[in-house]
């Protein structure tokens, strides 16, 4: 489980690209909290926290949808509130939760 | 609503578990906050344990905090850090380095999720062993030594701040630098055995704010176990979780199952149930009546006018109740100097609360032991905490744990 994930975590991986589709890291585990949820990332072992629900949705969500974009569209997150969470998800990239997945 | 706003009301399962999985110990440190020594007979059981370790994984506690007592004395300890890791719940032990030879520093290295955590009370052996007793410093050496020769990731360095090391910290940060380990400094609680000893240890008011901007100057590199929040009335806030997590985000089970709010708290008044009652430890966490109610709102009673209780909240629940002090006022190393005020004005007949969990050899066993001085020579009972700094959003991170490169 400590895959490259981990590896990638502190390092300059690729640049986050919301128009890209995204998964979450296979050794990512999310916990649901009152706020949100806990993310736990087993290979940095390192602790985050997603403190909305709707962020959680687009979180696990984006394995689901094309691009980020339409995943926080899915979630019904409100227009005005997109910068702040593709601030959160590049924040989520950059750390190894969240991964660019490869399209079929 | 801040993070920090969310974590006083309680989160569905504990962050920061510290796991004391027996009261033996080889040391008999001074300051030891369970009064270690003596194994109970009455410990859990290794199918107990695993039964244990099976619950926190389904209630997603990712990484636990081992300790004791010294928790390598347990002749099972082996096979449930094995079986913890491979149950997805990580483990950072703490341990005084009395098993830590080349063979365990080599399977450690080779051991994922694992995190060693190695109790260090003085950059010398003088001031280290006057503590911890004879011989320790050079245990805790030669584990280090052996970690580092295995090429064992990162360990952790733990040092108590006393009156006596906290000149020593920039020599603490050399040994771990030499050993290519982390730094961790948490605060002394009259907690255990360390109410025996805590006037005459627990850093003077000078001192307490030599570590405040020593942590300043360097908080980047040094893991505290949030420890030191009471110190962020000095100023700036100090990295890290600035509130009590006990019950909330905090809690300790103990080598017979008890359950309390904070390790640093093994007393009846913190004691929210026994994990081999029907529900086990997920029923206490989420319903008992002790962790329900420190999950209320807290009023801030005498320090509620204080411009720094945002900063201090009041400090250390452990420490005022041990010291006598009452939970709603001044952390008696408040320091604009208002616990020791309330030190002072404590009535002259108070008694102050006392564990009655007490296995030290030191202690009677029965009418027939004899008291033995208190001097010691084996201990250890490494202190705990937890190190978060959970206050970020999304892209926080924290200390909370076992990492290869942090924690």
């Amino acid at each position: 489980m400590a895959d490259a994930g981990a590896g990638s975590a502190d390092s300059a991986g690729p640049a986050f690209d919301p128009g890209l589709p995204y998964r979450c890291s296979p050794s990512v585990a999310l916990r649901p909290e009152p706020f949100g949820a806990l993310v736990y990332h087993f290979g940095t072992r390192k602790l985050s926290f997603l403190k909305t629900p709707e962020l959680v949705a687009v979180v696990s969500g984006l394995e689901n949808h094309p691009d980020v974009h339409a995943a926080i569209e899915a979630a019904g997150v409100e227009e005005a509130q997109r910068p702040a969470y593709l601030k959160a998800l590049a924040g989520l990239a950059a750390n190894g939760t969240i991964l660019a997945r490869e399209t079929q | 609503m801040k993070l920090v706003d969310h974590f006083q009301y309680g989160l569905n399962s504990p962050i920061c578990l510290t796991w004391e999985l027996t009261y033996a110990c080889n040391l008999a440190c001074v300051h030891c906050l369970s009064s270690s020594g003596r194994r109970d007979p009455n410990e859990l059981s290794t199918a107990e344990a695993k039964a244990v370790i099976d619950e926190l994984q389904r209630m997603q506690v990712f990484y636990i905090n081992i300790g004791g007592g010294e928790p390598t004395v347990r002749p099972d300890f082996w096979e449930l850090l094995d079986y913890s890791i491979d149950h997805n719940v990580g483990v950072k032990f703490s341990t005084n380095g009395i098993k830590l030879d080349k063979k365990r520093s080599a399977q450690l290295a080779r051991t994922d999720y694992v995190d060693v955590q190695i109790s260090l009370d003085g950059a010398t052996a003088a001031v280290n062993d006057h503590v911890r007793g004879p011989g320790s410093y050079d245990t805790a050496i030669r584990a280090l030594e052996n970690l580092a020769e295995a090429g064992f990731g990162q360990p952790k360095i733990s040092v108590v701040m006393t009156r006596q090391n906290v000149d020593q910290l920039d020599e603490f940060k050399s040994i771990a630098d030499k050993y290519n380990a982390q730094l961790r400094i948490t605060r002394l609680r009259p907690s255990g055995r360390g109410a025996d000893v805590w006037d005459e240890l627990h850093p003077l008011p000078s001192q307490q704010k030599q570590m405040y901007d020593w942590l300043v100057a360097r908080g980047d590199q040094v893991l505290t176990g949030d420890s030191f929040f009471h110190l962020s009335a000095f100023g700036e806030a100090l990295p890290g979780l600035n509130l009590c997590g006990a019950g909330r985000v905090v809690c300790l089970i103990d080598p017979v199952g008890d359950v309390y709010a904070c390790p640093f708290a093994i007393h009846e008044n913190f004691l929210a149930g026994n994990l081999r009652s029907p529900g086990g430890f997920k029923e206490i966490w989420e319903h008992s009546e002790l962790f329900t109610e420190l999950r209320q709102p807290q009023t801030g009673g005498a320090c509620a006018s204080c411009m720094h209780y945002d900063s201090c909240q009041g400090g250390c629940m452990a420490a005022k109740f041990f010291t006598g002090l009452p939970l709603d006022g001044p952390d008696p190393e408040c320091v604009r100097g208002f616990g020791e005020q309330a030190l002072a004005a404590r009535d002259a007949d108070l008694t102050v609360p006392k564990s009655d969990v007490n296995h030290s050899r030191s202690a009677p066993r029965n009418s027939r032991t004899p008291k033995a001085p208190v001097m010691l020579q084996l201990t250890t009972r490494p202190d705990k905490a937890c190190e978060t700094s959970p206050l970020v959003a999304a892209e926080a991170d924290t200390r909370l744990s076992p990492a290869a490169a942090r924690a």
